[in-house]
């Protein structure tokens, strides 16, 4: 049978038993995982613009012939 | 480019999913510790599969009320995506099972469930390529497609319920299941499914345009 649900507390923000990567944050380098990711999403973006623009001209050289 | 707001939206979502899903304050739980993240990536994936198989049904319904092939376009990209998004939501599910549930294959039921899924939508690809005549790959998939749909809703929403499974809200486990989604996750999970099924219509739509220039390209080489 499903069990009940537990919601989250405001103990389960503040607790310190449960090992989270901490450290990575004080040093910040969890913004070098952001930047990371965020190029590689920007360039796959900026390519699907791109194609989508070059079928762009296609339909229009499609419909003019 | 032809209205493009919900483009821009997509984006946007997007870059607010990668940055707040990675910053934000999440609990501090056992077993799941920062995996807790995945929820914006892994179980995203699912939701727009979904989203986007309810786009395609609601195309193929239309393709058998008019036979217009432009219906079936929609259709068939609207489903390659959600395919897509089902694969990548498998391998990244399996990935994250390894590290806390213990495997990456348990056998759970929802796992096993939604690999049937997957096949029963790679079984429509395969059925639709066997079919030359254009109008009539269009119908047969087009039904096909709306028994598959029928199906896989109780496959991966209803059987896993009625077991014991280590999924949420499903059976009795520890990891994910007991913990009720709180709000400070939802500011982030929310967001996260509508940009990725945004992207998903993107793609879908991009393909979509591609088929009917190539269409439009060979009728013009048959009727010159």
């Amino acid at each position: 049978m499903a069990q009940e649900k537990i919601p989250v507390t405001e103990s389960d923000y503040s607790n310190n038993s449960v090992e989270m990567a901490d450290q990575l944050r004080a040093d910040g380098k969890i913004y070098v995982l952001v930047g990371i990711i965020g190029i590689i999403f920007a360039g796959i973006t900026v390519y699907l613009i791109s194609t989508e623009r070059k079928i762009s001209k296609l339909e229009k050289s499609v419909s003019t012939k | 480019m032809r209205q493009s707001w919900w483009k821009i939206l997509a984006i946007a979502l997007l870059i607010y999913t990668l940055t707040a899903g990675l910053l934000m304050d999440v609990p501090r739980l056992p077993i799941l510790n920062e995996t807790i993240r995945a929820l914006h990536f892994h179980v995203t994936m699912w939701f727009g599969m979904i989203l986007m198989l309810m786009v395609s049904v609601y195309y193929s319904i239309k393709y058998l009320r008019s036979n217009d092939l432009n219906h079936d376009d929609m259709a068939i990209e609207f489903t390659n995506a959600a395919i897509l998004f089902g694969v990548l939501g498998i391998v990244t599910g399996m990935l994250w099972a390894k590290f806390t549930w213990g495997d990456y294959w348990s056998g759970d039921p929802k796992q096993n469930a939604s690999a049937i899924g997957l096949l029963m939508y790679f079984a429509y690809l395969i059925l639709r390529n066997s079919l030359t005549d254009m109008q009539q790959r269009a119908r047969i998939g087009a039904i096909y497609n709306i028994f598959a749909f029928a199906a896989f809703i109780p496959l991966i929403f209803v059987l896993p319920r009625l077991t014991d499974s280590l999924h949420p809200g499903n059976g009795g486990n520890p990891g994910f299941n007991a913990y009720d989604l709180d709000s400070k996750l939802r500011m982030v999970f929310y967001p996260a499914i509508i940009g990725w099924t945004l992207l998903g219509a993107w793609i879908a739509t991009v393909r979509v345009r591609m088929r009917r220039v190539e269409r439009t390209l060979e009728d013009k080489m048959i009727n010159s």
